[in-house]
């Protein structure tokens, strides 16, 4: 005989079991586990070679806030797989994200990542602190380790306002996890080396939103301009570098109008100084 | 055959099951949603900051409970959860109050016929469309029943009263201020004094902004958003005869008529203020 005592009571789906947890990951982790990324399998064969890669991010400070750009190129060894590709992803109202390395994992990476923490968010009712922030990604590059052992690489670059600093700041990441903050700008991808060269030479304490989209996209010419993989403005097709800005008033990503018009500007300057604005020697 | 020592008709646990639950809903204070011209605002006199009564589930969706505190709150968390899988696993577009409202409906239910007692609570969940077409306020009740309401939902407290208040005023369409000054006029006793600023709990979903419609309306935006309207309260009364509750146009004078400065008829016991976690 069974009483209504024995009976199932309460929220009895598993939705309503509380985990005692903020994070997405983890109960995704034991309510539909299936749905994270695989990341324990071991391939036959590494494919790291034939998927698309993303490449080249920059990200830069100025005086209360932060810019993120990256190129639009995708490639797989040797053969351009995509043009547009985006690799900037908004991840909440005051952060965003680049990725370099496989760009499917990324991708994936990111759309978790978004959900992780606007999840906290909903759940605490408070935005996540920054350096929370960069330490979840932190735990879920790591996480992504033995598949990019195999090939499967992907490193993003981390970009969010602090407004307890009214600041913006930079963590990058290695493959193995992080974060390590940056100061004033970093670049990740395969031609970060060249922007990063770039960016020594043309960043300036204290500059304008304005001023720094124009520093970045200088940066990711001059990456293209010596990295194969990664994409220089397209002029025929009209594709341009995305560019993000965050500042007290959140995240915006830059209209394609917007970043024609910096696009032309230094195309106009580099059509007389094809390497780009001079820095001064004293 | 003799009934077994302490045998209650089912008709009748309902009943006193329904009665508890609705005892213990009325005890509180009311919460208002209503449409405005940009989307769906939601009002609810509340002195804890800490402890929400309205939430923001996902983009599109935002919800709004009255009742105890723990058992909405685990809904609140229920339904994230809900959603945020939902759209992990297809796409932002695919979460939909429709789908939230029937999860909510179909646990409360369960709970209401299996559990000795029901939750008391009752729940808002409301999305926001592209158009004011779009938009949906679904109102769940402690047994589970759903009501697709249209243009506004009042719950908690005197949850009636409330709700004839609102319809004197409502209009579709309404500008963000008005809408605001209707819900505060609701959920205001007639005679009574008005809720301080610092203890209402605003926001809206808004069909303009991007990405997440939600936003709280907080210190300043909402003092300024009160004192537009706080003027010509006049002024917006000769409007009404248009919404069409013409049997009872008068309004406040003819509920301070009927209850000269009353107190509540609510059950007695506590009001329920929000700072209690229990």
């Amino acid at each position: 005989m069974a009483s209504h005592r024995d009976l199932p009571v309460g929220l009895v789906n598993q939705l309503f079991h509380n985990t005692g947890s903020s994070s997405f990951t983890e109960f995704v982790g034991s309510y539909a586990p299936e749905l994270l990324p695989q990341r324990d399998k071991i391939l036959a064969t590494p494919i790291g070679d034939q998927v698309p890669h993303a490449t080249t991010i920059v990200a830069a400070t100025f005086a209360g806030g932060v810019v993120m750009a990256g190129d639009r190129r995708a490639t797989s060894g040797n053969i351009i797989s995509q043009r547009d590709v985006e690799k900037v992803f908004r991840t909440d109202d005051y952060s965003c994200m680049g990725i370099a390395g496989t760009a499917s994992t990324g991708i994936e990476m990111a759309r978790l990542y978004r959900v992780e923490l606007e999840h906290y968010e909903k759940l605490e009712g408070r935005t996540m602190s920054v350096n929370g922030k960069a330490n979840r990604l932190a735990t879920m590059i790591r996480g992504n380790l033995a598949m990019a052992m195999q090939g499967l690489v992907v490193v993003p670059l981390f970009a969010a306002y602090d407004a307890d600093r009214d600041e913006g700041r930079i963590f990058s990441y290695d493959v193995a996890g992080g974060p390590y903050e940056r100061e004033r700008f970093d670049a990740i991808g395969s031609g970060s080396i060249f922007a990063r060269g770039s960016l020594k030479k043309l960043y300036r304490d204290g500059a304008s939103a304005d001023d720094m989209a124009m520093t970045l996209i200088q940066a990711l010419y001059d990456a293209a301009d010596d990295d194969s993989a990664t994409g220089g403005p397209d002029v025929t097709r009209k594709i341009w570098p995305i560019v993000s800005v965050i500042d007290a008033d959140g995240f915006r990503r830059l209209t394609e109008e917007q970043v024609s018009g910096y696009v032309e500007q230094m195309l106009e300057a580099r059509l007389i100084s094809p390497d780009g604005p001079i820095a001064p020697l004293r | 055959m003799s009934m077994p020592f302490g045998y209650a008709s089912p008709e009748q646990i309902m009943r006193d099951k329904a009665d508890y639950a609705r005892k213990g809903i009325a005890r509180g204070r009311s919460v208002v949603v209503l449409q405005y011209a940009d989307g769906i605002l939601f009002v609810a006199p509340n002195p804890s900051r800490a402890l929400h009564k309205i939430s923001e589930i996902y983009d599109r969706i935002g919800f709004a409970a009255v009742g105890r505190y723990n058992e909405f709150e685990e809904l609140r968390l229920g339904g994230i959860r809900y959603a945020d899988i939902n759209g992990y696993t297809y796409d932002r577009s695919d979460v939909t109050g429709r789908g939230l409202a029937n999860l909510y409906a179909s646990n409360l239910g369960r709970i209401f016929t299996e559990s000795i007692k029901s939750l008391e609570v009752e729940v808002v969940v409301a999305e926001v469309g592209d158009t004011p077409d779009g938009d949906a306020i679904y109102r769940l009740t402690f047994d589970g029943s759903v009501f697709d309401e249209h243009g506004f939902a009042a719950m908690g407290g005197q949850a009636e009263a409330v709700s004839t208040r609102v319809k004197e005023r409502y209009r579709e369409a309404m500008p963000l201020a008005e809408a605001l000054e209707t819900a505060v006029v609701a959920l205001t006793e007639p005679g009574g004094e008005r809720p301080p600023v610092g203890q209402l709990e605003v926001a809206v979903l808004d069909r303009n902004r991007e990405h997440r419609k939600f936003l709280r309306i907080t210190g300043a935006r909402l003092e300024r958003l009160l004192a537009q309207t706080t003027g010509p309260v006049e002024s917006a009364e000769p409007a009404e005869p248009e919404s069409g509750s013409g049997d009872a146009t008068t309004g406040p004078e003819s509920g301070s008529g009927a209850a000269p400065q009353a107190p509540p008829t609510g059950p007695d016991g506590d009001v329920d203020d929000g700072s209690s976690p229990l």
